[in-house]
């Protein structure tokens, strides 16, 4: 079903209503295999109705998501394997351990007990918490929760990672520091990431970009492309301008 | 190349389960607030209201019972009965808060069928409530309740059924039901109604001396078969109108909990979802 050229992700003409609330129109876009994506919307554009759709909290009523060629709709079973995801809430469990958490996890993946322990340590020392294995969730920081979600999503070896505004309540340290430890995952091969934001400051002048604005795809390309294309100096002047809101400013 | 290591096949569907359990069992025992509630509230009743109604209500003798009873002993099954209700209802209020705290969506993206993910997550409560039912008969067994030895074995599947019935119909109202606060509502509109509403406190023929009409709806109350299997059972006896039933109501819940949190026909898809 899927082979090098098969984009991680292909998301083609999804509408989506909440009765007479349309909260996406006609949505398309493609994550290809190891690359990193930013999506980018203001509160309410309509992220995380996409990501309940990619993830199958419930169906898409028109159009395709495809996580490595498999229809999550047709073979959710397939889709989902393939698919690690850190919502934007936080969803550890506060009275569990970190290792509960993580072997809770891995038995969803049907994973063995103690593959899942070596699953769980390998990927904990990964996102640099091989210390912090056996303590309570609720002693973490906020960082350090948000990278045993990292971590925890990747304990199947999915092939992609959706991130919904992972930095969402984090201080700058933190959010500097999960946003290089997802790139540097991405860099070690074979990951594919969708991230999901509104800080503009957390794309680079040469990540792909999808610009979401009131449930509809608005512009597509790199970070620099984008800003070319609207002769202006960078991405957040050309999402101003795409969105109205260098208008309201002015006003 | 695909799923690297996760297991998908029979013996995933297993470790899943089980690993489901695990969790139910592990909060559950950690949560010791809880835990003591929940034995406390049926306790309170068993000391104290029936002490104080031993005189006033008296009990006939009424199948399974041989003799006549104390009151204690009458409403020991209901008491249990209780413990599930609440036990079910209390793990439908944690569908909620996990589902607002995103534990439920974690769940419900492994890629193993969701109606096997919810019955996993039901059976995962109905263990818990077991467990607790049996400190409880532990407890009351010292205040004379003492049902026959085998009783303790037979009414284990009793009580499988009936957990899983009330489960079933806490996952059922947690589907439905979107804000922490409405455990009060629960209370008021489920717990209350269905308890006192049944057979738990008083058998039915007195009832239906002081009100025909509040008879019939005790009559058809599932409470009123889970407490009265719960009863037989306890006393080696298998009450096959209430066994049917109870696994009537359970098929009944469990396919209108897996219709509302079905992706593409269930209510969450329809609303309205998150924000964002």
């Amino acid at each position: 079903m899927s082979n090098d050229t098969t984009p991680a992700l292909h998301v083609s003409s999804v509408s989506h209503s909440y009765g007479a609330r349309q909260a996406l129109e006609g949505v398309s876009l493609s994550v290809g295999q190891g690359a990193f994506c930013g999506l980018l919307g203001l509160n309410g554009a309509g992220k995380t109705t996409l990501f309940s759709l990619i993830t199958r909290l419930f169906d898409n009523t028109s159009g395709h998501v495809r996580v490595m060629g498999h229809d999550v709709r047709r073979a959710p079973k397939l889709a989902l394997q393939n698919l690690g995801v850190v919502f934007q809430n936080r969803t550890l469990d506060p009275d569990l351990s970190v290792l509960q958490n993580m072997t809770y996890h891995a038995a969803l993946h049907g994973i063995p007990r103690r593959q899942a322990r070596e699953r769980a340590v390998a990927e904990l020392e990964r996102a640099g918490l091989a210390d912090r294995v056996g303590e309570a969730v609720r002693s973490l920081s906020g960082g350090q929760m948000r990278r045993v979600e990292i971590a925890r999503a990747l304990l199947h070896q999915p092939k992609l990672l959706l991130l919904d505004e992972p930095t969402v309540g984090l201080d700058v340290g933190a959010r500097r520091d999960i946003i290089s430890h997802v790139r540097a995952l991405v860099g070690q091969g074979g990951l594919s990431v969708l991230w999901a934001t509104h800080l503009m400051e957390e794309i680079n002048t040469d990540d792909a970009v999808v610009v979401l604005h009131q449930g509809k795809v608005i512009e597509t390309g790199t970070s620099q492309e984008i800003a070319d294309r609207h002769e202006v100096g960078d991405l957040k002047e050309a999402f101003d301008a795409m969105t109205g809101l260098a208008k309201g400013k002015a006003a | 190349m695909t799923g690297a290591v996760g297991q998908y096949g029979a013996a995933g569907y297993l470790r899943c389960m089980t690993g489901i359990i695990w969790r139910e069992g592990l909060r559950f025992l950690q949560q010791r607030g809880r835990f003591i509630a929940a034995l406390v509230r049926p306790l309170v009743w068993l000391f104290i209201f029936a002490a104080g109604f031993r005189s006033v209500l008296g009990v006939s003798i009424i199948e399974p019972y041989e003799t006549y009873v104390l009151y204690e002993v009458y409403i020991t099954p209901g008491l249990v009965g209780m413990i599930q209700l609440f036990n079910g209802m209390q793990s439908s209020l944690a569908m909620v808060y996990d589902r607002e705290m995103g534990t439920m969506r974690t769940l419900l993206v492994s890629p193993f069928p969701r109606w096997f993910l919810l019955g996993s997550k039901l059976l995962a409560g109905t263990i818990v409530s077991i467990a607790q039912v049996y400190v409880f008969l532990a407890i009351a067994w010292f205040w004379e309740v003492d049902p026959p030895l085998g009783g303790y074995l037979t009414v284990f599947p009793a009580l499988v059924l009936s957990g899983l019935m009330l489960g079933s119909l806490g996952l059922l109202l947690s589907s439905v039901i979107r804000q922490l606060e409405n455990f009060a509502g629960i209370m008021n509109f489920v717990i209350f109604p269905m308890f006192f509403m049944s057979s738990a406190l008083y058998p039915l023929w007195r009832m239906k001396e002081s009100s025909p009409l509040l008879y019939e709806l005790c009559s058809f109350n599932p409470f009123t078969y889970a407490v009265e299997l719960i009863r037989h059972a306890l006393y080696m006896q298998l009450n096959l109108q209430a066994a049917l039933v109870a696994a009537g109501c359970t098929f009944a819940f469990m396919a209108l909990a897996v219709f509302a949190y079905n992706p593409s026909k269930g209510l969450i898809a329809r609303r309205g979802g998150p924000g964002g």
